[in-house]
């Protein structure tokens, strides 16, 4: 996928500004470390990643590596990072790797020092620099978009809103779903980069159309298959893809103003429990088979170079994007979670 | 009688002496320790300097005035909503002829295994404007259009009958115990002397049942309260706040503990006031019923027998028969909200859960070890404290009742909170460990234990208490072969109460727990996060059977051991 690097985004690289000395070698998966990892036995995944797409990871690992055991802690990116803070603030170290849809918690989460290096040779070799740590401590896992989408049963195609100013007509009170800045790292992200490029004011009359308001990002295309609702505001692109493929009645819009890009890093512990099955997942998460596995069923975007997209889905290419700008997010995330629960009262 | 047996006199010390007063230290330990800690935040700023700043944001700031205004209506129509519902159908159940009473009375009492929040996600599918099975089939019956809905379940209204169905068990089984207990003689009397039927019910049975009534409105109300499952899967989508809601939401990334204690002080206030209003207003109303126990004569509904029985059914159908349906709808069905059929039959959201999803082995074993734990420690502790207090066996034993009592004040979100705040620092660290959900449950059910067998010691005599004692037992010993085998079935019903109790808690678990000591409940309200409905309606369904089974087990084993013997006694 050499052309996403076109897209990738300097920010997070800036982030970890002027790192001392060369990054770490790359690791390669060795015996030993395998055997290593087999004889810890267990490893701990902590991730934002929709769950069935989580769990499916999770068996491919275990299918590669019998014997370690790989447990999934599914939560919205905003609820992980809390719970790594509450947990290490009691000296609690059960994640071993971590995986967030907030890129501005690995700024976090760096300047705290809890993350161990460690550069996977798949990372070194076929991630575009842009995308990974200078310090090795974090690369991008995957890539995705907040879109706009709608239930082809409930709205035909024509009438269906093409931008965000279309959602503030009239005719759509009542009848959108939305994700939560304070659940989800991929509704924060986004709901900073159309903020900044389309005003508070957007969200302010937003919220006058009797939304109903959900937690995950993975929720709102949930919601629209249900046919609870029939528009999202906002919500996971890749949710979208596996339903439309599912033959589910439901469309992706990329709206005319730009697609919030969400960009999801991966790294691992300094405190892993289970040190050696943490660089071995680590490596799992990042070769061409998980890649390729999070890319045809879970409907993500790889920066890995020898991925392929799935035929049928909108290269990124071609598509209008927001600009994405963790250290920003990492800033306001306050100030914005508290602007929000002004304007939707929740 | 077993109780006769000679005792080895005087070669034992009598441990109840240092037995005792050690109960009384746990005690302390468990609803000091954490409200301690509640009192401390709310009162203090982020360096514990002292500061009323927590309060003057509750009480000025609109995003903690809606929510109280909205819990304290929440409450009061549930409270209403639930007596109304539950006193003539409790008359019904204990006083008439309807057919199947006793079925109906099961079903009500074992509904109480539903947890709210499952309740609340049962509702969802249900009654969701849109895609809810019921208006759906409003739709397809009247032929309206795609915008015309019966219910709307994300509403407040919508929250108030979702909490009406998961709390008028309550408010039922109090009432018609109740009713029970009423002698059919006192009734007779009445209408031997030229009563009317209404007569007779004006000035005996309502008078001797509306302590029971008061009291279930009560507890309607501080449930209501306090409950988080419910509103926390509802009152998001419905966009508004209750005060369990807006605490649990205190504690995102940055965490609030100090707005979040003070947020809950009110709620224990509250409660507080009501307990000690109902206190006063009972000690001027008891009746003690003396003489025979001549069984209550079932009033004759005659012809209204057959509807009385429809309308039981079509309550029951709320909390009961429509959530299960729906949740096996789901469970089996491609897309949640579609009515089953042949094509959309499909066996992947069981594969997905019990193959797939890597927490659900942990998250069952986790469930299992508490309920057990709990119930078996929590029982216990309830039996030696009712018995002190019963007995008034040590000196200060009316502390021992507050304490006991205390937390029914705590909203379990709240409790969560101090418990949090008081084991996440030394000395002793319980965080990340079962011990700190064991703490919060037995905590959070004494209470409930404690009263109901503080009840039965209160109409058990003790005259063999006092035989066992003249003949040389000690207290605990005494205790232990004489009081705990006539209080059998009490003890087994506490016992299950507070397994059930501790399978459906969320809101203390919530906030307590970690990844390796996640729970059912809070694994369940995960998977609500991300609107795996599906999944949950696999889980809840496995939750609820399992349960089922545990009780069954355990009063057939119960019913072995002791149920002969002890209606001997």
């Amino acid at each position: 996928m050499g052309t996403l690097q076109r897209f990738a985004m300097a920010s997070m690289l800036l982030a970890g500004t002027a790192a001392l000395g060369a990054p770490p070698a790359a690791s390669k998966v060795t015996s030993e470390l395998i055997a290593a990892a087999k004889k810890e036995g267990k490893v701990v995944w902590y991730t934002a990643v929709d769950l069935p797409v989580a769990e499916r990871v999770a068996k491919a690992f275990e299918a590669k590596y019998p014997g370690i055991a790989m447990r999934v802690e599914r939560s919205g990116g905003e609820r992980i990072f809390q719970r790594i803070g509450q947990e290490y603030a009691s000296n609690i170290h059960a994640v071993d790797v971590v995986n967030s849809s907030d890129a501005a918690h690995f700024i976090v989460w760096k300047r705290d020092g809890i993350l161990a290096p460690y550069v996977p040779e798949d990372v070194a070799l076929h991630y575009p620099a842009e995308q990974k740590d200078p310090d090795g401590l974090f690369a991008s896992w995957r890539v995705w978009l907040s879109v706009i989408g709608y239930n082809t049963n409930l709205v035909k195609r024509e009438e269906a809103p093409k931008s965000f100013a279309d959602l503030l007509d009239p005719k759509w009170s009542g009848k959108i779903v939305k994700g939560h800045p304070g659940y989800s790292g991929t509704i924060m992200t986004a709901t900073f980069q159309i903020a900044r490029d389309l005003g508070w004011d957007y969200f302010e009359k937003l919220a006058r159309q009797k939304v109903m308001q959900v937690q995950s990002s993975a929720d709102p295309p949930k919601k629209l298959a249900l046919g609870e609702r029939a528009v999202m505001a906002d919500g996971n692109e890749y949710n979208l893809f596996q339903l439309k493929e599912k033959g589910e009645p439901v469309e992706i819009v990329y709206p005319k103003e730009g697609t919030p890009l969400i960009i999801g890093p991966g790294g691992i512990m300094k405190d892993a429990p289970n040190p050696n099955a943490a660089r071995l997942l680590q490596s799992f998460l990042f070769s061409t088979e998980a890649q390729q596995l999070m890319v045809d069923f879970g409907g993500l975007r790889s920066f890995h170079e020898l991925v392929k997209d799935k035929p049928g889905r909108k290269p990124l290419p071609e598509i209008k994007l927001m600009k994405d700008d963790p250290a920003a997010v990492e800033k306001q995330a306050d100030e914005i979670k508290a602007r929000y629960s002004k304007y939707f009262k929740v | 009688m077993t109780v006769g047996v000679a005792m080895p006199r005087g070669r034992r010390a009598d441990l109840s002496g240092a037995v005792l007063p050690l109960f009384a230290a746990t005690l302390c330990l468990l609803v000091v320790l954490p409200i301690g800690w509640l009192i401390v935040f709310a009162f203090t700023d982020r360096t514990r300097h002292a500061t009323l700043a927590n309060f003057r944001v509750l009480f000025t700031d609109s995003a903690f005035l809606d929510p109280l205004l909205t819990t304290l209506v929440l409450s009061v129509a549930v409270s209403l909503i639930c007596c109304a519902v539950a006193a003539p159908m409790g008359w019904i159940v204990a006083r008439s002829d309807m057919p199947f009473r006793r079925a109906v009375r099961i079903v009500v009492t074992a509904s109480f295994v539903t947890p709210p929040f499952l309740g609340a996600i049962a509702w969802e599918l249900l009654a969701a404007p849109n895609s809810g099975l019921l208006n759906q089939l409003y739709r397809s019956a009247t032929g309206q259009g795609p915008d015309a809905v019966l219910f709307n379940v994300y509403s407040l209204p919508g929250l108030i009958f979702v909490v009406c169905c998961y709390t008028f068990p309550y408010v039922f089984v109090l009432v018609a115990n109740a009713l029970d207990r009423i002698p059919g003689d006192l009734e007779d009397a009445s209408s031997m002397l030229g009563g009317s039927a209404w007569r007779t019910a004006r000035r005996v049975t309502i008078p001797l049942a509306l302590p029971a009534l008061a009291a279930g409105a009560l507890v309607a109300f501080l449930q209501a309260m306090t409950l988080f499952g419910a509103p926390g899967i509802l009152a998001l989508p419905a966009g508004f706040h209750t005060m369990t809601t807006k605490i649990w939401s205190l504690f995102q990334y940055p965490p609030k503990p100090e707005l979040a204690a003070a947020a809950s002080l009110p709620l224990l206030a509250v409660t507080v006031v009501l307990l000690r209003a109902q206190a006063a207003a009972l000690g001027r109303r008891s009746y003690a019923v003396v003489g025979s126990h001549a069984p209550p004569r079932p009033v004759k509904l005659g012809a209204l027998r057959w509807p009385a029985l429809l309308l039981c059914l079509g309550l029951l159908s709320l909390p009961v028969f429509l959530p299960y349906a729906a949740l096996l709808n789901a469970a089996f069905s491609r897309i949640p909200s579609q009515p089953l059929t042949p094509a959309r039959l499909t066996g992947d959201h069981w594969r997905f859960v019990f193959v797939e999803l890597s927490a659900t082995r942990l998250a069952m074993k986790n469930t299992f070890v508490l309920a057990l734990l709990s119930a078996s420690c929590g029982t216990l502790l309830a039996l030696v404290i009712s018995y002190l207090t019963a007995r008034a066996a040590v000196r200060g034993h009316r502390v021992l009742d507050v304490l006991a009592t205390a937390p029914i004040a705590i909203p379990g979100i709240a409790l969560g909170v101090g418990l949090f705040l008081a084991y996440t620092r030394g000395p002793v660290v319980l965080y990340g460990t079962l011990w700190i959900l064991l703490l919060a449950y037995v905590t959070i059910e004494l209470p409930a234990a404690y009263q109901q067998l503080r009840s039965s010691f209160r109409a058990l005599s003790v005259e063999l208490e006092d035989a066992s004692r003249i003949l040389g037992a000690s207290r605990l010993r005494t205790l232990r072969t004489v009081t705990a085998p006539l209080l059998g079935p009490s003890l087994v019903a506490t016992w299950c109460f507070v397994f059930v109790a501790v399978v459906r808690e969320l809101s203390a678990a919530a906030i307590l727990f970690t990844s390796e000591t996640k729970v059912l409940s809070v694994l369940i309200f995960d998977l609500n996060e991300s609107g795996d409905l599906a999944a949950i309606a696999v889980l809840g369904l496995t939750m609820l059977v399992l349960t089922s089974v545990v009780i069954v087990v355990a009063n057939v084993i119960s019913g072995l051991r002791s149920g002969p013997r002890v209606r001997a006694a």
